[in-house]
């Protein structure tokens, strides 16, 4: 690659960057927003109109707050706690394909900021990495409260990360390839692997939501037993890289799941836009557009993910610890194994969407259990 | 399309982890040093919701989560033993299905074993 690629492919790396932590900023407000709208109250809306500023107070006020550092705790690690939870949220959008390729010069380069080809090894192993974050800074702060926060993500964390690397094999079985380009090329316009693996899509699904520590499994900072949990002795930024760490998380694992089954940068329609706007622009500057619309759907699918975190976050309670694991590891993890097979099985016959066998399995079990279900008691009892 | 992988592809990865250490080195030496500092005995001690605390955090937990951190290793090691496979899947046809499946029948008569241990029992 000569200069004006690196060039770039560096400016690529830098707005990734830039978006991903702007994106989080504003979830904080969009998170508030919804939970607002759902408990049918305003949420913030002093900062500015709509209280688009108040991200913005927000991240003062924390760089302003007393950065308190308990004398009991261990120095080093207590800091190295948060920054390994941000580094790590921040390392995985590196590998993302945030759309096709761009033409400039004679050159085609794709955005995205490595093209690799264990781009989703690196994901899942970057992702391994976080729960670092959140056990040395719980252990550090030697508080009771916090260590059991922490002891609770650490296993919760890595019991789900099994069906996550199960429901990500289903993927590569039928795609051939680890590369996450790869994928979403084969899944080019409306056939995305949704369609193809329901089953892996509710597991990878789930198993995100456990990574993130977002509801119903935010065990680790359950504030009715742990005050704060792991994050109970933290202050200012150093607390702030913990919640903002979330949200990143929440960004990325978005853009995860449209890049493996919603079809990342693909959307319905796509060949006809791109003959269109090759044809009115130019071959050059269309192809461009055409990155760029496509660069929007992925962007949409991700804001739509992140809205859907917070949808279930004011919709499903908490699970208790034991629900949690048993969810985990006597669910989840068969199920996985299940998918495995049943993609297996289906590709070597030449049938794409077997697992849709599971579903209708899991449905018909369904229905029998609530039909031999007793009827349920209603009080008052004439309603 | 057979494209050559080279150890020069994962540079912008190194491009990236400078950016984000730097953002949090950056973020870090300003937190630390315009917020106030004001220190006490009483402040200093570890949060236990306002009641004084007794001993330190550096006890004994629940060997059930030892044990499902040594499931994980186990597991996670299987399914990393996996993701080959996958790759290759189409290629090696019945056979490596079927060798899979001895491999999984193997991995799941472990894990039977596991939950008529109890080991993933909580009360």
């Amino acid at each position: 690659m000569d200069t004006a690629s690196w060039i770039i492919k560096a400016l690529i790396i830098v707005g990734v960057f830039a978006v991903t932590l702007l994106i989080a900023t504003y979830s904080t407000l969009a998170e508030r927003k919804i939970a607002g709208f759902m408990q049918d109250r305003l949420g913030p809306d002093r900062a500015g109109p709509f209280g688009v500023f108040q991200p913005l107070a927000d991240a003062v006020k924390m760089f302003f707050k007393e950065d308190f550092i308990p004398a009991q705790a261990n120095k080093w690690l207590f800091i190295a706690g948060p920054c390994l939870s941000m580094l790590t949220a921040l390392m995985t959008s590196a590998v993302i394909p945030f759309g096709d390729t761009i033409r400039y010069e004679e050159q085609t380069i794709a955005v995205q900021g490595v093209e690799l080809n264990v781009g989703i090894l690196y994901v899942f192993g970057i992702v391994s990495l976080g729960v670092y974050g959140l056990m040395i800074g719980g252990w550090a702060s030697n508080n009771k409260f916090s260590l059991l926060g922490a002891v609770r993500a650490a296993s919760q964390n890595i019991s789900y990360e099994i069906a996550l690397g199960l429901s990500i094999i289903a993927i590569i079985m039928s795609a051939g390839s680890l590369s996450l380009r790869d994928i979403v090329n084969q899944q080019h316009g409306f056939a995305w692997n949704i369609f193809y693996q329901p089953v892996g899509f509710i597991i990878f699904v789930t198993c995100a939501f456990a990574e993130c520590n977002r509801t119903p499994f935010d065990l680790p900072e359950c504030e009715t037993e742990l005050v704060g949990g792991y994050h109970t002795e933290y202050s200012s930024m150093k607390l702030g890289f913990y919640l903002f760490s979330e949200y990143i998380n929440m960004f990325i694992s978005s853009l995860v799941v449209s890049t493996l089954y919603l079809g990342g940068f693909n959307y319905p329609g796509m060949d006809w836009v791109y003959a269109k706007l090759t044809a009115l622009a130019g071959d050059t500057t269309g192809h461009n557009l055409a990155t760029l619309i496509g660069f929007l759907a992925l962007f949409f699918k991700g804001l739509f993910g992140v809205f859907f975190f917070m949808w279930v976050r004011w919709t499903v309670p908490r699970f208790r610890f034991d629900q949690l694991m048993d969810l985990g590891w006597k669910a989840l993890f068969p199920l996985a194994i299940l998918n495995i097979f049943f993609t297996g099985a289906g590709e070597m016959l030449g049938y794409h969407g077997f697992t849709w066998i599971i579903v209708g399995i899991m449905t018909i079990l369904a229905a029998t259990n609530a039909v031999k279900a007793p009827p349920r008691k209603m009080y008052p009892a004439d309603v | 399309m057979e494209k050559m992988h080279l150890p020069s592809d994962f540079l912008p990865i190194f491009i990236q982890l400078g950016l984000a250490l730097g953002f949090i080195i950056t973020t870090m030496l300003v937190t630390h040093s315009i917020g106030p500092k004001r220190n006490s005995k009483l402040k200093d001690e570890a949060f236990e919701c306002g009641i004084p605390a007794e001993g330190d955090a550096r006890t004994p937990i629940s060997v059930k989560y030892f044990l499902i951190a040594i499931l994980f290793v186990l597991f996670d090691v299987e399914v990393i033993f996996m993701y080959p496979w996958a790759v290759n899947f189409k290629s090696l046809g019945w056979a490596g299905f079927v060798e899979m499946l001895l491999f999984m029948g193997l991995l799941l008569a472990g894990f039977y074993y596991v939950i008529r241990k109890g080991v993933l029992k909580w009360e």
